[in-house]
């Protein structure tokens, strides 16, 4: 059996899951300190299911600490920022995009030294062993042991990157080093800004997992822990010691894999509607469609990739107007206050659950509706709120024609059985923990992004062995071998320019050892 | 002469996207060089060819080379102000401002950190009103000035310098040769222009064109209106063509360009029709969908704006499902001569497309009479 924990903003929400089957699941507020309103909601599973703690074979943890920890500044640690890159990239230093107030929470010492490679595989310039330990020793004074390297197209050639590592831990034994090819995929400045957000989580990254894993332990549970990551997939624990910003963007991904995973679904819209927005994504072969461009994390541009995700202000608690003889939803909304603001519970606020109620779609609240708000209102606010999501569908689709679309989250009652552009509406059980569902079911993957030479004389060898090298990562984040096969292969070639250089995205996912395989439909 | 500064940076940035119709490359970067100069008090200083002498000289400045490259090589510190004394040394005489040479795209602002690590001022022209993707296609070369000299800077040190390059096609050819041995992205001087040549063969204001788009679209933006009403208040020849949603991208990529097409499925007005936009890296032809009728052709400049970020959209970012308003805007008089549609027009791109340019100039000139009878 697993567990799957989902760390929101408002809610903690666990289930205990055998195979593919809901055994058991509790929702907490989620507390100040996070861990105090895990360990509580895990006791209470493993209480109300009455299962022997051995029996929890793995627990896999979203959360959004570490994407907290950097829009909050809070808890980061001083990172040694080395760019492997002269006598190019001066331009613009590292963190030059970055805003103020996390440059100084972060509060860099910087060194460009000579390295990188061209995207040929030429160097741009040798690495200087002597250069590269000085500017450790600067790091060293400084009482810095998180170091973050990033060299010009390290995804074409890593070994400078790798060769930096083993000089700044001559000199730091005690180092944790980020290397930029590890972390992030081609662009040198957003590549380098998540190396850089990835060694500042060092400190967090530790203390979440160490303290989840000494929570595990009072509660008697032995399971190997994981967390989950923006792509779906899960990382070991000691992992996600070193990749903390990898599972920045896991919460939007485990709701929609949570829908694929309790509906067996494997390409659909899904529709999160929640108090406040509807998170609108898309399922491809069961995993979130990643968007498209670079991702804003607190300001600073990175290029890991994330779910594609629509939010609208859309919610039960959105308030609602007429508005030119028409209806307005949202985007405000009264949120967590709704029992206490809506009209059906004796407030003044006019929103999208009064007239779910005053159209006989709800049936809950403690005041009877004024005058006005009678059926043929509800129903002409549920047609607006069905029009927005109708749209929105519409926008994510990923090609013409109809799709399914599966309804989660608490709100989705406000959304029709019927919506125009949608095949059917899928509304599964156990829908308001999706997000938990989904990160007990997640599996294990890897993605590499690589320039590669894919002349036609090479190109099968070469891909070959991309490939290879993707599926082999994939088993060393925990996927059973038996079962990792590569989802995804993308080449883009480079424009204005003759030759054979590619870029190579390779993305390999496997089942953990000893879950069920996935359904599929 | 007028100084610019972070924010008017900002404002020629988000104007070159729309003048690099789909292609030019990113101005992020480009963009934070030249502001990094900016705060270290380095000085941008904007001219009109009309207040330099006649036989005052600059180097017509640019990048070469892939996108895809230069957002892992970054801006190198210094690169375009060694081209501008380059260009000194190759003469025997120093030059008295820096030239543009394409203001569609990343390319607007290069010339610009080349003007600030200098200290020369920029002149408010370029030979090409918009993005394209080769050196000949420029009214410089066009008229017959000389691609010579002919610079590249690799950013590490190496300089190259190439005499006697006898025509443009020549200087392209050699120019990409070099560029992908620089390592794919390099700095380039493609000649040298006087006062006088840019008076009489250059495109005039189109920095400050690329400024004014820029600024009217923020200022759309902060009022809540859309930003292609601004767009279509800076460039008053400039039309509504098209709005509906992406329903087909098919791209590929040939001899080093993006290849390809898009097809958006009307609506508004336009519901029930379809529009088939070609790209080689830019927008080049718009046609009916329905029977192939070619609307609106290069050089006239097509403009793909999204609806809810409100920016001009690079050919690389199309994909299904993006809601998209589609501009025209006129090109200037100076591609629509018979001597440029030669080297400009949709033959040069290989489309056989019979259509007439929009009426109207980019920035609002009256043609002279002999192009508006040719046109």
């Amino acid at each position: 059996m697993h567990v799957g924990v989902d760390v929101g903003g408002t809610h903690t929400d666990a289930v205990l899951m055998d195979g593919r089957r809901v055994v058991a699941w509790v929702k907490v507020a989620t507390t100040e300190d996070v861990a105090t309103g895990i360990e509580q909601a895990l006791a209470e599973l493993v209480r109300s299911a009455s299962v022997p703690a051995e029996r929890v074979e793995a627990v896999m943890l979203g959360t959004t600490q570490f994407a907290n920890a950097i829009v909050q500044g809070r808890g980061l640690v001083r990172v040694g920022v080395l760019r492997l890159a002269l006598p190019i990239g001066t331009a613009i230093p590292p963190l030059e995009d970055w805003p103020p107030d996390l440059v100084r929470a972060v509060d860099p010492v910087v060194r460009q030294v000579h390295g990188g490679f061209e995207v040929i595989g030429t160097p741009v310039a040798e690495v200087d062993p002597e250069e590269i330990r000085d500017a450790a020793r600067a790091f060293r004074a400084q009482g810095i042991r998180d170091v973050a390297i990033t060299g010009v197209f390290s995804p074409v050639d890593p070994s400078q990157e790798r060769l930096a590592a083993d000089l700044v831990r001559e000199v730091i034994p005690e180092a944790r080093v980020s290397l930029g090819y590890d972390i992030g995929s081609l662009g040198l400045l957003q590549r380098e800004n998540a190396c850089v957000l990835n060694a500042a989580l060092g400190d967090v990254a530790e203390r979440v997992v160490d303290g989840f894993s000494a929570a595990l332990r009072r509660l008697g549970l032995t399971a190997r822990l994981y967390l989950t990551q923006n792509d779906g997939t899960l990382m070991a624990a000691d992992l996600a010691k070193r990749y903390p910003v990898r599972t920045v963007g896991s919460g939007p991904t485990n709701s929609m894999r949570g829908a694929a995973a309790i509906t067996g679904i494997r390409d659909a819209v899904v529709v999160d509607v929640g108090g406040t927005t509807t998170d609108v994504g898309v399922l491809v072969a069961g995993f979130p469609r990643p968007a498209a461009v670079y991702v804003s994390l607190a300001g600073v541009t990175t290029n890991f990739r994330m779910p594609d995700v629509l939010s609208l202000g859309l919610g039960g608690g959105s308030r609602v107007r007429e508005e030119d003889g028409g209806v307005r939803i949202g985007p405000d909304s009264v949120g967590y206050r709704l029992t206490e603001e809506a009209l059906a519970f004796g407030g003044t606020a006019v929103t999208l659950t009064d007239a779910a109620v005053a159209a006989g779609r709800l049936a809950l609240g403690t005041h009877p509706l004024p005058p006005g708000r009678d059926r043929a209102w509800g129903e002409r606010v549920l047609a607006e709120a069905a029009r927005m999501a109708e749209e929105a569908i519409d926008r994510m689709k990923t090609q013409a024609g109809e799709v399914t679309a599966v309804l989660v989250g608490g709100g989705s009652v406000l959304l029709p059985d019927a919506l125009e552009g949608v095949r059917e509406v899928v509304r599964p059980p156990h829908a308001q923990v999706a997000n938990a569902v989904g990160a007990a079911l997640a599996q294990v993957g890897a993605e590499i992004d690589r320039v590669a030479d894919l002349d036609p004389a090479h190109r099968a060898e070469r891909l070959g062995a991309l490939r290879q090298e993707a599926m082999e990562r994939a088993v060393e984040a925990g996927a059973d071998p038996a079962t990792v096969e590569v989802v995804e292969v993308e080449e883009t070639p480079f424009t204005y320019m003759p030759g054979h250089q590619v870029r190579v995205r390779v993305r390999a996912v496997g089942d953990l050892a000893a879950l069920p395989a996935p359904a599929g439909r | 002469m007028r100084e610019i500064g972070e924010r008017e940076v900002e404002w020629i940035a988000e104007g070159a996207a729309v003048l690099g119709t789909g292609g030019g490359g990113n101005t992020y970067l480009a963009g934070l060089d030249l502001r990094r100069l900016l705060r270290q008090g380095a000085r941008v200083r904007v001219v009109q060819a009309e207040e330099l002498p006649d036989d005052a000289f600059g180097p017509v400045l640019s990048g070469m080379g892939a996108p895809t490259v230069g957002i892992e090589r970054l801006p190198v510190a210094g690169r375009f102000g060694a081209l501008v004394r380059a260009t000194g040394r190759a003469l025997g005489r120093d030059p008295a401002f820096v030239a543009i040479g394409e203001v569609g795209g990343a390319n607007a602002l290069r010339p610009l950190s080349g003007a600030a690590e200098s200290g020369l001022p920029v002149v408010d022209a370029d030979p090409m009103g918009r993005a394209f993707p080769e050196l000949q296609m420029d009214t410089y070369m066009i008229a017959g000035v000389p691609p010579r000299p002919l610079l590249l800077n690799d950013g590490k040190g190496v300089e190259a310098r190439l005499e006697g390059v006898p025509d443009p096609w020549t200087a392209e050819r050699y120019a990409r040769a070099l560029t992908w041995a620089m390592g794919g992205n390099a700095g380039v001087v493609v000649g040298v222009v006087t006062a006088a040549q840019v008076r009489a063969y250059g495109i005039p204001g189109t920095l400050s064109l690329a400024q004014e788009i820029g600024r009217a679209m923020e200022r759309a933006r902060a009022g809540k209106r859309p930003t292609l009403d601004a767009v279509l208040e800076a460039v008053p020849g400039g039309v509504r063509l098209f709005e509906g949603k992406v329903v087909d991208v098919s791209r590929r990529t040939a001899a080093g360009f993006a290849r390809g097409h898009v097809v958006i499925d009307g609506l508004g007005a336009w519901r029930g029709e379809r529009l088939r936009i070609e790209f080689q890296n830019e927008y080049l032809v718009a046609r009916r969908e329905e029977d192939g009728a070619a609307l609106v052709a290069v050089p006239d400049l097509l403009v793909l704006i999204e609806e809810e970020s409100g920016r001009a959209l690079g050919s690389e970012m199309v994909r299904y499902g993006l809601r998209l308003h589609v501009l025209a805007l006129p090109a200037p008089w100076e591609l629509k001569t018979p001597a440029a549609l030669r080297v400009v027009g949709p033959s040069a791109f290989g489309y056989d497309v019979d259509v007439a340019p929009l009426p109207g100039d980019l920035l609002g000139r009256a043609a002279p009479a002999a192009v508006g009878a040719a046109g």
